[in-house]
């Protein structure tokens, strides 16, 4: 071989040989955690911890209906396969019981546990690197001290090798978990750090709420853009954009609005369905209101997502339809009267604060149709809160439309009142209903 | 057999109306509260949930949400002289079954009582002298006033959302609202539903005869409503399907729209459903109830100790079992002494329904429980009886709680009952006919009564309630005149012609048709031990630490619609329980 070639062939593996040490080295990489003296020193409040626990929701995911509190066993259905959440108690087996601060540190700023197993994403760790120490220690103290510990295995996943792999998650952290800690920003108040702290952090709202990449992470953790929060398609359901768009966003909100939803459920625009009515369940109806109002407050301050967005302008045209009896003409607005207006009525206003209207209202008005198709099918049910006891339910319509039908009442539905949403395909109903197995 | 479980503060018996109210009421207090309920759990979704629920085959024809009669039942008869016949299939009357009992499937008028009502007896001696009083009418007092109750009435139409217009606040007279109710606190929670054709057409015409019509009130709600639980209604859109029905979006006022939400919320609360009990059981003295035996849903018999008993198990469960539990002393006609079964009344139904021309167009498909337009002329004492020579009176509506196929089609008289004259009768006459009626009082009478069946028994073992009744001589003239009044205003009305019921002199109670629930008395509350069963605190005479709840505690029949009534002696015993028999159990009225 000529010498020009040999030392390319030698710099190539060379390259290459760096390249997989680097990833060797990334991959089993236990991240550094360092406890600063101040910290170590520091009185934990475990009665605080509780608070921060709910603040974070992590009974969610963590405890199953109706089970011990943290066991987990509550499932996911990843890219992967399927996974389920650990048991978060401090048992000594099956829990958190050896773990120290430490441990607890690398587990939620890098989702890295105890011998350098690494945890998916699903774990919203990249949002919960936010917290300030004091929480992080304040929660650590409440699981260790204040949970009872349940003698309970993990269930275990169900995932096929090679994908069992988790090294790989070294290289995803690296790429898209920053683990940065929250930065008050000068140019606002208290109370909107306080709201940014939480949003971005502990309630880890973009885990829902912000659209991800091609490697499923979010594309942005810290609010630095207006994909933030701007709405996303996720485990089958399209949770909303939460920013300022008139159209499909919460533009139309005010602070109020935003902190009787996370309250109650249930505001004068629309009610909390599905995975938001358990998050108002298990964690919102129990925050301080300064938690709420600080949450409000920041993301009123979200400006709209640009592009393509539903818009909405309130017209009386289609009331004026059916009042004069025009509703047969038209199979959505017909099938609309016949099932639905009884509650959400013939101005598609609903009634405030007994059934959620439909005009103009942001989860109707999604880009993506999934949640109103799973709720035209499956019904829905509020969650009882302490400020509002009743669990108003809206029954399901699986049984008596076909695919087809629901899809022109979506259509219907996002084009009426001032509505300007996109039309609703049978196909995008038949893969909620084969997700649902409703039949 | 029976299995000793944890004990509770106390026991209710039935999960109702007045068993929600009471459980709510105690664990507020702080107790530890158990409710039993024989039947099983139900809520809106998915029980009740559009359209499924619309079916007026199940729940008409086939009475889906009421009682089981194959389980139990009970014997009827008119008088002692005749052979009591159990009641196999539902007619007369609708008892519930499950959570929310009847507070499921009533229509929802919401009324109260005229206070002179209260005390019947000292009021017609007062007006019309002792000899006025037949002298088998066992006419009494209740023992407690309007005055004393009011707050109560109150505090219910709040929890219900009731929507009315008051015609008395405070003594001032308010132009729109009924010109003879007794002075309410303050306005209903809700303002009136919209009237239906026949309400506007009946209050047109009753204006014309000189009568004062006014909304009756309603417990389905006409806007939304959040109450002082924080339990939220929904605005009726009325979809004519209350009666028989449950609310398909939450706006018909039910345990389960009104209380429920808030109270499950609640730890020292806890129910059991299918828990039929079979007996309140006493100590030794039979002077203490030691809590109640019941049998669960796998058949066994269990005993669920309690420091204080409360029947909420409606009306005849309610009597059946202070009489197969022994306590009090039963009623017997033949010597009048006895208390448990006296004065066993009902009401009087008049109903007429009324066939306009093509011109006038009544959507009979629309419609909701409560509303309508009604006149108090000829209720209670607010007309002279002088005269007429008869008790009591009634509520005289124009309501218009919608119809369907199944539920009936109402023809005029002689039309044929099939065939092509009888199809083009529908189509001439179904979006064109309405219906009036008359709902009237009805006296406790000595020969009617309640008491234990010797033959039958239900599916437990346990003899059947026998009810005795009849119209009496009193009820059959008060219903010819006031009929006569309702004929009056269908003619006012422009009524083409019409067809119904009147009850007259000889006329039997048809225990067939459908007439009413309001069954009430056999445990009347009095201020007499030897004519009552219950001190004004509806608290038991014989054992202080039980209490009795529904109109099985009136000591005759109203003329309005009992539920009010009923709500409002909960919540005041309620009060009474809390202030004053929880401070210092033991009897809160001395003999």
């Amino acid at each position: 071989m000529r010498l020009a070639a040999r030392l390319i062939a030698i710099v190539l593996i060379a390259v290459i040989a760096a390249g997989l040490f680097g990833i060797w080295r990334i991959a089993t990489g236990i991240p550094e955690v360092e406890i600063p003296a101040a910290l170590a020193q520091r009185q934990p409040d475990p009665a605080h911890g509780a608070k921060v626990a709910l603040l974070g929701d992590c009974s969610g995911c963590h405890t199953a209906p109706r089970d011990d509190s943290y066991a987990g066993g509550v499932g996911f259905v990843l890219p992967v396969g399927m996974i389920y959440s650990p048991n978060i108690t401090p048992d000594s087996e099956n829990g958190i019981g050896k773990y120290d601060f430490a441990d607890f540190v690398r587990l939620m700023r890098f989702g890295v546990a105890p011998g350098g197993r690494r945890v998916y994403p699903a774990m919203p760790y990249p949002s919960y690197a936010k917290m300030s120490d004091e929480d992080l220690q304040d929660l650590f103290a409440y699981l260790k001290e204040q949970v009872a510990p349940v003698p309970r295995k993990t269930r275990p996943a169900e995932i096929r090798w090679p994908l069992t792999l988790r090294w790989p998650l070294a290289i995803w952290n690296l790429a898209f978990n920053p683990a940065r800690r929250f930065v008050p920003d000068p140019a606002h108040d208290a109370e909107w750090n306080h709201g940014a702290y939480l949003v971005q952090g502990l309630a880890h709202c973009g885990t829902c709420h912000t659209p991800r990449n091609f490697a499923y992470a979010e594309r942005d953790l810290d609010g630095a853009t207006p994909l933030f929060l701007s709405g996303a398609s996720f485990a089958g359901t399209s949770p909303i954009n939460l920013r300022g768009n008139d159209g499909d966003g919460l533009g139309r909100w005010s602070k109020a609005d935003i902190v009787q939803l996370l309250k109650s459920g249930r505001n004068p625009h629309s009610a909390a369905s599905g995975p938001m009515g358990e998050v108002v369940g298990l964690s919102t109806q129990y925050w301080d209101e300064a938690d709420l109002s600080a949450v409000a407050a920041y993301v009123k301050t979200l400006s709209p997502a640009p592009g393509q967005r539903p818009a909405f302008s309130p017209d009386e045209t289609t009331l004026d339809s059916f009042l004069k009896g025009q509703a047969a003409s038209s199979t959505g607005a017909r099938i609309f009267m016949d099932s639905c207006s009884a509650c959400h009525r013939l101005n598609g206003q609903g009634a405030v604060t007994a059934f959620p209207g439909l005009a103009g209202n942001p989860m109707v008005q999604s880009r993506d149709p999934a949640s109103l198709i799973e709720v035209i099918l499956a019904g829905s049910r509020l969650p009882s809160t302490e400020a509002a006891p009743s669990p108003l339910a809206m029954p399901g319509f699986a049984w008596r439309y076909d695919d087809s039908d629901v899809a022109t009442l979506a259509t219907f539905i996002r084009s009426a009142w001032g509505n300007h949403a996109p039309a609703v395909a049978p196909g995008q109903v038949t893969d909620v209903r084969n997700r649902l197995g409703l039949h | 057999m029976a299995d000793p479980v944890k004990p509770v503060d106390v026991v209710i018996v039935g999960f109702g109306w007045t068993g929600a109210i009471m459980a709510m009421e105690l664990a507020e207090a702080g107790l530890e509260v158990l409710a039993l309920e024989r039947g099983d759990d139900a809520d809106t979704v998915p029980n009740w949930a559009y359209p499924k629920v619309v079916d007026e085959i199940a729940q008409s024809a086939r009475n889906g949400l009421l009682q089981n009669l194959s389980k139990t039942t009970v014997t009827l008869r008119h008088s002692k002289d005749e052979l009591a016949v159990p009641y196999r299939q539902i007619g007369s009357f609708k008892p519930g079954q499950g959570v929310g009992g009847a507070g499921i499937h009533w229509s929802g008028v919401h009324s109260r009582v005229m206070p002179e009502e209260l005390r019947l007896r000292s009021h017609t001696i007062e007006r019309y002298g002792a000899k006025f009083i037949p002298p088998d009418m066992q006419l009494q007092d209740w023992g407690v006033t309007y005055d004393e109750l009011e707050p109560h009435f109150d505090r219910f139409e709040y929890v219900c959302g009731t929507s009315g217009q008051a015609g008395n606040i405070q003594g001032r007279k308010i132009e729109g609202g009924n010109v003879f109710e007794a002075p309410r606190s303050r306005d209903f929670p809700l303002p009136p539903l919209t009237d239906p054709p026949t309400s506007a057409l009946f209050a047109k015409a009753v204006k014309e005869l000189g009568y004062k019509p006014y909304a009756l009130p309603a417990a389905n709600a006409s806007r939304p409503y959040v109450n002082s639980y924080g339990c939220q209604l929904g605005p009726c859109n009325f979809c004519g399907f209350c009666s028989d029905y449950g609310c398909i979006n939450y706006s018909k006022a039910s345990p389960q729209t009104t209380i429920l939400p808030a109270l499950y919320r609640k730890k020292n609360f806890s129910l059991r459903t299918n828990a039929h009990v079979l007996r309140v059981n006493t100590d030794s003295s039979g002077k203490k109830t030691t809590g109640v035996t019941y049998v669960d849903a796998q058949g066994r018999e269990v005993e669920q100790p309690a420091t204080m008993v409360v029947l909420a198990a409606f009306h005849l469960h309610n009597v059946r079992l202070m009489l197969s539990s022994g306590i009090g002393k039963p009623y017997d006609p033949v010597s009048g002494e006895g208390v448990v079964g006296r004065n066993f009344c009902y009401q009087v139904l008049d109903s007429i329904n009324l066939f306009f021309d093509q011109n006038t167009y009544i959507n009979q498909f629309m419609g909701a429980g409560g509303v309508g337009q009604a006149i108090d002329d000829f209720y209670g004492d607010n007309f002279d009886h002088g005269p007429l020579n008869f008790i009591g009176g009634g509520v005289i509506w124009g309501r218009q709680t919608g119809n369907g196929p199944v539920r009936g089609i109402p023809l005029p008289q002689g039309t044929p009952a099939w065939g092509s004259a009888w199809k083009q009768a529908v189509k001439d006459n179904y979006l064109h006919s309405g219906r009036i009626e008359a709902q009237m009082s009805n006296m406790a009478h000595r020969g009617c009564y309640l008491d234990l069946d010797p033959t039958y028994k239900d599916a437990y073992g346990t003899p059947l309630l026998r009810m005795t009744l009849n119209w009496q001589d009193n009820e059959q003239r008060m219903s010819e005149y006031i009929g006569a009044k309702a004929l009056d205003i269908g003619r006012a009305m422009g009524a083409k012609s019409m067809a119904g019921r009147i009850i007259k002199r000889g006329t039997d109670w048809d225990t067939r048709p459908y007439q009413s629930t309001h069954i009430n008395g056999g445990t009347a509350m009095g201020t007499d031990p030897k004519t009552s069963v219950l001190n004004k605190y509806l608290q038991s005479w014989d054992v202080p630490n039980l209490f009795v709840l529904g109109a099985n505690v009136f000591a005759h029949g109203i003329g309005y619609n009992p539920t009010g009534m009923v709500g409002a002696l909960t919540y005041w015993a309620a009060a009474n329980i809390r202030s004053t028999y929880l401070k210092t159990p033991g009897p809160m009225v001395h003999k």
